[in-house]
């Protein structure tokens, strides 16, 4: 009897046991069963691109990011734009040194030619010569002032009939009202030179040492190019000539006067040395 | 960068010596001038020129006559000529750019216009 109970109690246990054992089994089963369950789930949100939500602090600081790189944008298309606003200045003044730069260089040459010569027909071409190739003058006349008669005579012309200005007295007209009051006279309708019949000056420049007028220079029209406007640095080189032309005109004058008194004086020094020699020779 | 060499040629001294002035702006720029048409073509013979600025109203030998006797000539086919003249009407422009030359300027001349146009033509030569 006891041995009996012995073996059922033995067969309990291993019962017992067995039953265990496929609990612990089970519990493995439904614990890989989990597993397996999440990682599909892992799986299909993966396959469909959804990436699992964030943290709100996540997204704060997504936010916070988002903000400082749109600050940031808007900072560097304000200094954009400032940059661009300097580069137009910078091509204006480019533009602008430029401009310089050009009538630096006719006036450098213009200046540089009228004192090249002391030769009173060569200051002459020179005038000429800067009135067409740098002012682009097409009809002019150059006049210089009898001061003992106040009766301006032209001296040389470009373009223009022969006598068509000869002499005009001091206070005369524009030409002459212009050299009176010693300033430069500009028309303000350029087209006005070219009319038919009397030639009227649309340009008057009078040749001035301080307040001295030698002459005055008279255009009547410009190069058909030009014929639009007078631009600033004609009108720097027209001042630029009232002056150095003024200056070189009487330059040569003085030279060819000196030059004749010279020649007068050496006269007399032959004249008186040739005679000496004679006396010597007599004495 | 070796010489750029340089031909002007103008009766002018004035002229001359602006146009000279605004390329001797170009670095390492040898220019030699000649007073006309005549005087050029002495100067084209002594010399080798990379640019050629040239004036129509010469005595002796005008521009345009310079310009197709250096066409004629193989050495200087492809040399740019440049024509700085008063003569500023359509037909003149026609006529000097028949002949050859590559570009035309009118007087008064802006000597950064005729630097621009020099250095076009040097770039593309």
């Amino acid at each position: 009897m006891e041995r009996r109970e012995n073996e059922l109690s033995k067969k309990a246990e291993e019962f017992l046991r067995i039953f265990r054992k496929g609990e612990e089994f089970t519990q493995e089963l439904l614990k890989e069963n989990e597993r397996l369950r999440y990682k599909i789930l892992k799986l299909e949100e993966e396959k469909n691109g959804s990436a699992p939500l964030p943290h709100s602090s996540q997204i704060q600081e997504l936010q916070e990011r988002l903000a400082q790189a749109e600050e940031e944008r808007s900072r560097l298309a304000n200094h954009f734009k400032e940059v661009e606003e300097e580069n137009k200045g910078f091509a204006s003044k480019y533009l602008e040194v430029e401009e310089e730069n050009n009538n630096l260089a006719n006036l450098y040459v213009a200046s540089n030619q009228l004192h090249s010569t002391l030769d009173f027909e060569e200051v002459m071409r020179i005038i000429i010569e800067i009135m067409i190739n740098l002012v682009g003058a097409e009809r002019f006349v150059i006049m210089l002032l009898d001061e003992a008669s106040g009766v301006l005579s032209t001296i040389a012309s470009e373009g223009m009939e022969e006598g068509t200005i000869r002499k005009v007295r001091i206070g005369e007209g524009i030409i002459g009202g212009a050299v009176q009051r010693g300033e430069n006279f500009f028309e303000s309708d350029l087209s006005v030179g070219s009319l038919d019949g009397e030639p009227r000056p649309i340009v008057c420049i009078p040749l001035k040492i301080k307040d001295q007028t030698l002459g005055v220079i008279v255009v009547f029209s410009l190069l058909e190019q030009k014929k639009k406007r007078l631009t600033r640095v004609d009108e720097e080189l027209f001042t630029m000539l009232a002056g150095h032309a003024a200056t070189a005109v009487f330059s040569a004058k003085l030279y060819s006067q000196s030059a004749r008194k010279l020649s007068t004086i050496q006269g007399f020094i032959d004249l008186l040395s040739g005679r000496e020699d004679t006396w010597g020779q007599n004495g | 960068m070796g010489e750029i060499r340089f031909l002007v040629v103008e009766d002018s001294p004035t002229m001359r010596q602006l146009i000279t002035f605004s390329l001797k702006r170009i670095p390492n720029a040898k220019i030699i001038e000649a007073s006309d048409g005549v005087d050029a073509l002495k100067k084209l013979k002594e010399n080798r020129f990379d640019l050629i600025v040239s004036d129509i109203n010469m005595p002796l030998m005008d521009g345009l006559k310079l310009v197709s006797m250096i066409r004629s000539d193989p050495s200087y086919r492809s040399t740019p000529i440049v024509i700085v003249t008063t003569e500023g009407s359509q037909p003149d422009r026609e006529k000097g750019l028949a002949l050859g030359a590559n570009a035309y300027l009118s007087k008064p001349i802006q000597t950064n216009e005729l630097l621009k146009v020099v250095k076009e033509l040097l770039k593309t030569e």
